[in-house]
Formats: C-alpha cells, structure tokens, sequence
C-alpha cells in the first residue's frame, strides 16, 4: 500500500516536473481554459444568483395581485373593488396596495416607493433601502427631497434603513406614509395602484383567480408563481444570450484543447516512448498523463470559479452587467447576495474538467500501446 | 544459453506497398556473462534485431525465448515487466529527459517500483559515484558533454539491476577516446555478471578484446558469426 502510495508521489512529482519544462504551453493553456471556466461560471453564478433573489422577493408577497385594465394597459383600481370582491372562500386578506416607481435625475437612477401601513410613518417620515442611502449619501436623521407631480418639493427624514436578505428586495426601497405618497403623486384616496389577495390553500389559488375574473371583468389577477415564472425565464434567456455570446470564445477553446490533447508533440511521444522502454507500464505512463490534464483542468476550474464568484458577488458582475440586468441599471446600485447552485456547479465541472482530462488520456493510450521502438524512432 | 532466436522476422508496412522486411529469418543464441556485438551497415537490421530481444518491439514471425521462457508472444504488460527487471538499454542518442536532472533521469525506471525515496536516491548516487558523475548530479542533462550524457545513459539502464544490458550504436556519438572508456565500462560490467548485446559499425567496438562475440548482419540476414 505504501509502495502504491510513493509510486502515485513519483507519477506526480514526474507530471509536475514535466509541467514546468513546458512552462509556456501549460500557462498559456491554463490561462486561456481559466478564462472560459469564469466567464461560463460568472453566467452562470449570476443568473443563478438573480432568480435565487427573485425568490426571495417574492417569498412573502401575496398569492394574488389584482391589476385593473383599461383599453389594454394597467390603471388605478377604485377603492370600492375591495368590496365588490366580497368573502371569498379561501382568502384570509385582501387590501389596497400604493406603490410606484419615483425616477430621481440627480443619481439617474428609479427607486420603487411603497406606501406603508404598517411601519406606522408620520407623513414626513420615509425608511430607504441600503442603495438609495449608498447612492444619495443618506444617513438616519437626513431629509431626502422628492418632487411631486405638481414640481413642488417634499422633504423627508430618514427614520430608518431597510434591512434585508436580499439587497435587490430592499436596495432602491423607499417606504412612506399612504398619505404622504397620496401627496406626492397626486392621488385620489379612492384609489389603490393594485389590490393584493393573500390565500392559504396553494391549491385553491387558481379557483380564486377565476372568481375574481368573473366578479371583476376590467381586472387581471396576477399569480405569485406566474411572476417567478416570468423571472425564470428572463434571466434564462438572459443567460442563454450570454453564453451565445461566448459560444465562440468556448468553441475556440474546444478546439484548442482537442489540438493540445489530441494532438501529442513528437517530443512527447518520444517521451512516452523513452518511459516505455525503461520499464513504465501502459497503464503508468497514462496515469502520469492523467495526473497533468486532472491538474490542469481542477486548476483552471478552481481559479475560474474562484475568480467569478469574485466578480459576481463583490464586483457586482461589472464585465456582463449590461447584458444580464438589462433595463435594471436604471436602479441604484445593489450587490447580490452569494449563492451557489450545486447541480450548477457540478455541471459546470462535468462539461470542462472531464472533457478535457479524457480528450489528454486518449491519445496516450494510442502512443502507449504502440511498439516502443517504434515511438521513438 | 540465455537468448535463444528462432527463425526470427521482422516486417513494417505488412501488407502495404511499402512494405518493407528489416529481418528476414535469423536464428541463433547469446550466451551469459558475455559481450556480444551486433555488427553490420546502416540499414542491415542491428536496431530491430535488438529491439525484439530487448521486449521494444515484436517479430512478425518466429520465436524468441528468454531463459527457457518464449518472450516473443507474450502480452505486453508482461513484456513490461521483463524491460523493466531483466533489460537496461543503452540507446543511440542516450534518449535522456530533456529538461530532468541527471539523477532524475537515472531514476526514472525505478519511480513504477514505488521504493522509498531514500533508497532510490542513495541507488542512483551510488552509480553516479561508481561513473565519476556525483557532481553533475543535479544538473540538467542538456548541460553534459557526449561522454557525460552516455554514461548517464548506462546508469540509468543499471538503476534496476538488469541481467541484461542492450547497448544500440553506443558510440555512434562519441569520439574513438570515449568509444575506449566505453568499452572499459562494459568489459567491467561484464565481469561484473552483466550480459551485454551492443549493435554498432564502429571498428573500436566489434575490434575491442573484451568483445566475445561478433555477428554480422546484412540485410536483415545473418552472414557471419553463426554458432
């Protein structure tokens, strides 16, 4: 067993010696594979990230949100749906909801402004996320002026910053008083922007949405599992445009990699050749090989990931941002919470690391089994 | 009687237009404890000839035995074993690692037997003390002279202790002084209970006293040395 051992040291010691007298091939090789593994890894960590936020968001929303529709478009929803809709069998709550987007042009950027009951503000009184205070230099205590509807100027204190498990639920967050924002956007108090349903029985949700449609037909009752539904899908063709975008930056890895393993120098069958003649078995002389391509393929997976769980989660995803958030730039700033998707991660390491090392073992094998002579003539 | 060759034939190319018979029917022996030599041309079929004693390839037909043991049909991880405990080669060119100290070269045949590190490297330094080469140790071998990196070469064809050594053209690099001391080296190894097969045109080796037997080859035939 220790012989086994101290064998399996030599093979390695021997690779890694190898490595290092073809110190350009192997950096190059791993530089240029340690790139591909970041950029499919950052892909992949971000949008895994941004639906792992859309979950979170949406985890205490309400079941159902009722939007009323008029000549196709979304518009306020008179206070009296509230009792149109009635007692219906399975809703534990129903209320009116008042938010909106307030787009500020001093940091160019759109915070989402919510009207909160339950805080219980004072009409002056506003609680911002972290982005909005990160953004405007705000602290508790500070007054933030917002421009009605009308250009007049409102000033508002700071009570308090929202903390949150998600920073994309709680970053351009700003809460306030219903009659302070009634104020601000100029809103009748006979009006919601949406009223909200809250259901216990998940089974009974569509059967409500259909009662709803019926009792209120200028209304459209949006699902929770519609808007994660809508998540999924964008961040995946977002994610689906990117690596589009890569395919030919992957493509021209593959084919380098293929060249690289496929391909052995005559310098290196002759050395495969020299260790067959002294007395290294097939099976030796492939499990040193093995051992080169397992280095330099777990090298540039570990970098590379590495690498792009830097980007994503403490560079904000500076390189693909555009790309992957799309319109949301328009936000404040914000940084995603970490996260990494096992399924994910072992994917990723099934389709580089593995390919790689067997494409190196192949054509080992086929120099190895031949005649030795014959290798190094 | 230790190498025992029958009817032995080599062919490359079989069956294509270019096929070509480097050896077309030799039969003979090679006896133990002796220095024998492959003489012959370019082209008269020494290297292969050795090359199928010596488990690097294998004959397209006849037999090859080995101390009672026909070696010529065996699986190849067999012949593995048999380069690797009975063969020390000495090649043409020494076929050192480029870029591999001296003394990684020479332990090079011995890293698949797993021995302890300490073993292995006082092995390797001891023949490197034996053939005055204790202070190149660490060298890299592109840094040797032509006489330096041939015996190199023979240290790491003895670092296993074979029975038998095959030396292919071994002074085809060397000058005649070199090619002198080269023959001194084998004739002590000899005496030292090696068995030695050297191929070579080189006068200063099929004329050498400690030669005990020469054949000739040409064109893949035996012309002289038959016994």
């Amino acid at each position: 067993m220790i012989a086994l051992l101290r064998k399996q040291r030599y093979f390695i010691d021997y690779t890694l010696g190898t490595m290092m007298r073809h110190k350009g091939k192997s950096l190059g090789l791993l530089s240029v594979y340690t790139l591909i593994i970041f950029m499919l890894a950052s892909v992949m960590l971000f949008s895994h990230a941004m639906r792992s936020e859309a979950v979170a968001l949406l985890a205490n929303s309400p079941e159902i949100v009722v939007q009323r529709i008029q000549a196709g478009r979304s518009v306020m929803v008179p206070a009296d749906y509230l009792q149109r809709i009635g007692k219906l069998r399975g809703v534990t709550e129903k209320r009116g909801r008042l938010w909106g987007y307030y787009y500020d042009p001093a940091v160019k950027a759109n915070y989402t402004v919510m009207a909160s009951e339950q805080d219980q503000l004072s009409i002056t009184d506003i609680v911002i996320g972290e982005g909005i205070a990160r953004t405007r230099g705000l602290s508790i205590g500070d007054y933030l002026t917002l421009r009605s509807h009308q250009g007049k100027a409102f000033s508002f204190r700071v009570l308090r910053l929202l903390e949150s498990d998600s920073e994309l639920i709680s970053s351009d967050l700003l809460l306030m008083n219903p009659q302070g924002y009634r104020q601000l956007f100029g809103l009748d108090e006979s009006l919601y922007t949406d009223l909200v349903l809250s259901v216990r029985n998940p089974r009974e949700i569509q059967k409500i949405a259909e009662k709803l449609t019926r009792l209120l037909p200028d209304s459209r009752p949006i699902l929770r599992s519609e808007i994660l539904r809508t998540y999924e899908s964008l961040f995946s063709w977002r994610q689906g445009v990117m690596l589009i975008l890569l395919l030919g930056s992957v493509l021209a890895f593959v084919i380098f990699a293929w060249d690289k393993a496929s391909g052995l120098s005559a310098e290196e069958r002759k050395e495969i050749g020299i260790l067959k003649a002294v007395g290294w078995e097939t099976g030796e002389v492939m499990r040193m090989k093995f051992w080169e391509g397992v280095i330099i393929s777990l090298m540039a997976f570990l970098i590379g990931y590495l690498a792009a769980y830097l980007h994503v989660f403490y560079t904000s995803a500076g390189l693909f941002e555009p790309v992957l958030k799309g319109w949301s730039v328009l936000y404040p700033r914000f940084q995603l919470t970490p996260s990494v998707d096992g399924l994910q991660l072992a994917t990723l390491f099934f389709f580089t690391v593995l390919p790689y090392t067997l494409a190196t073992i192949v054509p080992v094998w086929r120099t190895s089994i031949t005649d030795p002579d014959l290798v190094m003539r | 009687m230790l190498i025992e060759l029958t009817d032995v034939r080599k062919a490359f190319n079989q069956g294509k237009p270019n096929e070509f018979w480097a050896i077309q029917g030799i039969t003979t022996q090679f006896e133990v404890n002796r220095i024998s030599c492959l003489k012959g041309a370019s082209g008269s079929g020494k290297t292969t000839l050795m090359s199928m004693i010596g488990c690097l390839s294998r004959p397209t037909s006849g037999r090859i035995r080995l101390q009672d043991r026909t070696i010529s049909s065996l699986p190849e991880r067999f012949l593995t074993q048999i380069r690797r405990h009975t063969f020390g080669f000495i090649f043409q060119r020494f076929n050192l690692i480029p870029g591999l100290s001296v003394v990684e070269n020479i332990m090079l045949p011995a890293y698949p037997l797993g021995l302890k590190a300490s073993r292995l490297r006082g092995r390797a330094e001891r023949l490197l003390e034996q053939f005055l080469l204790a202070d190149k140790a660490s060298n890299p071998v592109e840094w040797l002279s032509g006489g330096e990196a041939q015996r190199v070469a023979i240290c790491r064809a003895l670092i296993n202790d074979p029975q038998i050594l095959i030396a292919d053209e071994p002074t085809a690099n060397l000058d005649s002084r070199l090619s002198r001391e080269f023959m001194a080296l084998l004739d002590q190894l000899s005496k030292a209970g090696k068995t030695v097969l050297i191929s070579s045109h080189d006068p200063v080796v099929f004329d050498s006293p400690c030669v005990d037997r020469v054949v000739e080859l040409e064109d893949g035939l035996m012309v002289a040395g038959e016994r």
